[in-house]
C-alpha cells in the first residue's frame, strides 16, 4: 500500500466537490496540500461525441442504470471530472424560500443561501437563452400552457458558446456548458489543487482514508489517473465529503461512523420523474438547440409536481414509454414529431427511504413511492396532456393509464382518465435525478449528521458539502444551492485552518 | 448470443418488444447483441443468472396455460404472454420484466441504424448541421 499526505482531502469533483475546491484553492499559495479525489475519469474535449450509450458508459454511475433496491426506480447521477455537473442541462435556480424556511436548521437563512449562489450563477453565466435559439419542442410547451393560462417560466442556464446540439445529458460536445470540470475545477488546479481521477475512496478513519485507484480499462474513455494504480493511504488534516447524496452516506456507513451518528443515509429523496410524450401531425424542431428552457413550478404546493421540458435520446425515451410491441413502436417511429415533457415528483423525504449499504459496502437505496410522490406523477402526467393537445399535438403516450395512447379526440376526458390512472411500480417507468439528503444539515447527532456549516456533528477534521446536506427536498433543480452549501462549507474550513493545520 | 442466452426464445422475445426487429438481418442482429453483451459487461453475475432463469421461464410457463412453449405461440399469444408479466401482481415479478425489457431496448435503439430509422439525427453542430 503506497502513503501519501495531505493538508485537505476532497472526495468528490461534482456542484459540491468543484466548488469547495475552488473556494479553498488560494490556500495552496500558503503552502497548504489540497488534493481532490474523484471516483470517475477525465475525457478529453474530444472523446464527447454525443452518441447515446457510449456516453452514458463513461459518464453515468452504472452508466445510468442504478436501480433502487427494489428495482422499481433507475437513478441517474454522474462519476466523471466534473461529477454530475457534466450530464446536467445546465438549469441554474435560487433556492426556494419557502423550502429553505421549511427546513428550519439552526443557522442557515435564505438570504445567506441566495447571495452565495448569485455569485455562483454570476461565475457560471447563467443567462436566459436568445429567444432565436430556442426550439419548437420549447415553445410549444410555453404555447400549450399559455393557452392554458398557467404561468411557464424560463430556465436562466449556464452555457456559454451553445451550439444548440441537444447533447447536455450525454457531456455537451461543445464544452458549452459551465459546470465545475469548465470553470471552479481548472481554476482549482491552476492555483495549485491536485485532482485524481479514478480514485475510489473506500473508507475514512481519524484523519486518514482509504482508497484505490484502478487503471484506465482498455478501449476506454477518458485519461488514466495521474497515480499509479493500486491500493493507497492518505493521510489529511481535513477531509471533505462531496461525493453525492448516495455516495457519501455510503462511505461514512463503510466507515462505522452510524454507531455515533446514527442519521446516516436517513432523509434520502430525489425527484421522481415519468418522461411524457407527444406526437404531432408535423415534424418538429426537437432534438436541436437547448433541450430544457422553460418550467412550470404553479403546482407544487398543491399537487407536488414541477414540469419541465425535455428532450431525450433513442434508448432512453424507449425505456421511458411504458408497455412494448406495436402501440410503443408508433411513438418511436414518430421521433422528429415528438414534444416531450418531464414531470418532477417533489418527494419529501420519509423514514423509509434511506441509503444503506450491502455486504460488500456498496450503496444500496431502500426506496418507496410516497402517496404525494404518486400524486404529483399521475397529475404531472394529466396537466402534461392538457398542455400536450392544446399545443396541437395529434396523440400523447401517457405511462399511467391503462390504454397508454390517448388521442386528440379524448383530450377533454383526461381528468377522467386520471381518475383511473393506474401507478404501478416495476411497470410504470419512474426515473430521479436530483438525488438529495442522506446527511442532513441539524443541531445534534440525535437528528442529523452535520451542523449547518457540513461538519459532522463530534469529528472537527470531517464536513460534508452536497447535496446529501439537504435535510429535505429542494423541490427544483439543485445544483446552484450545492454550490452555494459548498460555499459556506469551505468558508467555515478556512476559518478552521489555523487550529486544524 | 449475449449471456448465452437461449437465441431462438431471446429473439422471440426482442421481436415482440420491438416488432420492427423482426426486419434485421445478420448483421442487424449482431449489432444487437454487441451493445447488449456491453451493457451487461460489468453487471454482477447475479443479474445475469436472475436474467437467464427470467428467459427461461418465458419460454416455458406458456406450457402451462397454452399448451406450447413461448417460440412456439403467435404473435399474439406472445405478446399476452408478456403482457402478463408486466402487470403481475408480484413485484419481482413485473421488476423483472422490466429489466428484460429495459435490456432489449437497449439493444435495439441503442444501435445508431436504429436511430437513423427513426429519425433521430441530433449533431454536435447542432443549428448548424440544419442548415
Amino acid at each position: 500500500m503506497k502513503r501519501v499526505s495531505y493538508d485537505i482531502v476532497i472526495v468528490g469533483s461534482g456542484a459540491g466537490g468543484g466548488t469547495v475546491a475552488q473556494e479553498l484553492s488560494p490556500l495552496c499559495r500558503e503552502g497548504l496540500r489540497i488534493a481532490v479525489l474523484e471516483k470517475g475519469p477525465r475525457l478529453r474535449d474530444d472523446e464527447f461525441t454525443g452518441r447515446e450509450l457510449e456516453m452514458a458508459g463513461a459518464l453515468y454511475e452504472d452508466g445510468g442504470g442504478f436501480l433502487t433496491a427494489d428495482g422499481t426506480m433507475t437513478l441517474a447521477f454522474g462519476c466523471a471530472y466534473g461529477g454530475s455537473t457534466v450530464v446536467y442541462t445546465g438549469t441554474s435556480m435560487l433556492p426556494p424560500e419557502r423550502v429553505i424556511r421549511r427546513w428550519n436548521v439552526p443557522g442557515l437563512t435564505h438570504a445567506d443561501l441566495e447571495c452565495r449562489a448569485r455569485k455562483f450563477m454570476a461565475e457560471n453565466n447563467v443567462h436566459l437563452i436568445e429567444d432565436h435559439l430556442i426550439n419548437e419542442n420549447n415553445k410549444l410547451f410555453v404555447a400549450g400552457c399559455r393557452k392554458l393560462n398557467y404561468d411557464v417560466q424560463q430556465f436562466p442556464v449556464n452555457i456559454k458558446g451553445c451550439r444548440g446540439s441537444s447533447l447536455c445529458n450525454l457531456g455537451c460536445p461543445n464544452q458549452a456548458k459551465q459546470g465545475t470540470d469548465r470553470v471552479q475545477l481548472p481554476r482549482a488546479e491552476q492555483n495549485g489543487v491536485e485532482v485524481v481521477t479514478r480514485c475510489q475512496v473506500l473508507t475514512i478513519g481519524e484523519k486518514t482514508l482509504a482508497a484505490r485507484v484502478t487503471a484506465k480499462p482498455a478501449g476506454a474513455k477518458g485519461d488514466p489517473s495521474p497515480w499509479e494504480p493500486g491500493e493507497y493511504q492518505i493521510d489529511a488534516k481535513i477531509i471533505v465529503l462531496c461525493a453525492g447524496a448516495i455516495h457519501t452516506p455510503a462511505l461514512l456507513l463503510r466507515s462505522g461512523m452510524a454507531r455515533t451518528l446514527p442519521r446516516i443515509g436517513y432523509g434520502f429523496t430525489s425527484h421522481p420523474a415519468m418522461i411524457m410524450v407527444a406526437e404531432h401531425a408535423r415534424p418538429i424542431t426537437n432534438f436541436v438547440g437547448h433541450p430544457k428552457s422553460y418550467y412550470l413550478d404553479q403546482f407544487t404546493e398543491s399537487d407536488h409536481f414541477v414540469l419541465e421540458t425535455c428532450m431525450y435520446f433513442p434508448f432512453i425515451t424507449a425505456k421511458s414509454l411504458a408497455g412494448f410491441g406495436a402501440p410503443h413502436s408508433a411513438f418511436m417511429q414518430a421521433f422528429p414529431r415528438l414534444q416531450m415533457i418531464l414531470v418532477l415528483a417533489c418527494d419529501k423525504a420519509d423514514a423509509h427511504n434511506r441509503v444503506a449499504i450491502d455486504g460488500d459496502g456498496r450503496p444500496v437505496v431502500n426506496y418507496r413511492f410516497q402517496p404525494e410522490a404518486i400524486h404529483g406523477l399521475i397529475r404531472g402526467a394529466i396537466t402534461s396532456a392538457k398542455i400536450f393537445f392544446a399545443a396541437g399535438a395529434v396523440r400523447v403516450h401517457m405511462p399511467v393509464a391503462r390504454n397508454t395512447t390517448i388521442e386528440a379526440g379524448d383530450a377533454a376526458r383526461l381528468d377522467e382518465i386520471g381518475a383511473s390512472a393506474e401507478f404501478k411500480p416495476g411497470k410504470t417507468p419512474v426515473s430521479a435525478a436530483h438525488m438529495q439528503g442522506g446527511c442532513a444539515m441539524g443541531s445534534g447527532p440525535s437528528g442529523s449528521v452535520t451542523d449547518s456549516q457540513g461538519r459532522v456533528h463530534g469529528l472537527p477534521w470531517l464536513f460534508v458539502a452536497d447535496a446529501s446536506l439537504f435535510p429535505n427536498s429542494l423541490e427544483i433543480n439543485p445544483y446552484v444551492t450545492i454550490m452555494a452549501l459548498a460555499d459556506r462549507v469551505a468558508q467555515r474550513i478556512r476559518q478552521e485552518v489555523p487550529a486544524l493545520v | 448470443m449475449p449471456l448465452n442466452l437461449d437465441p431462438a426464445t431471446f429473439r422471440a422475445v426482442v421481436t415482440t418488444i420491438v416488432p420492427e426487429s423482426s426486419a434485421l438481418d445478420d448483421d442487424g442482429w449482431r449489432d444487437l447483441d454487441r451493445v447488449i453483451e456491453a451493457l451487461l459487461r460489468d453487471r454482477p453475475e447475479s443479474l445475469k443468472r436472475q436474467l437467464r432463469i427470467f428467459l427461461g421461464a418465458i419460454q416455458w410457463l406458456p406450457v402451462l396455460r397454452y399448451g406450447r412453449s413461448f417460440t412456439r405461440l403467435n404473435p399474439a399469444a406472445r405478446t399476452r404472454v408478456l403482457a402478463h408479466l408486466q402487470n403481475d401482481r408480484i413485484p419481482k415479478i413485473r421488476v423483472g420484466f422490466w429489466g428484460l425489457r429495459t435490456i432489449v431496448l437497449a439493444g435495439y435503439y441503442g444501435r445508431p441504424a436504429a436511430a437513423r430509422a427513426i429519425g433521430y439525427a441530433a449533431s454536435p453542430q447542432g443549428w448548424e448541421a440544419l442548415r
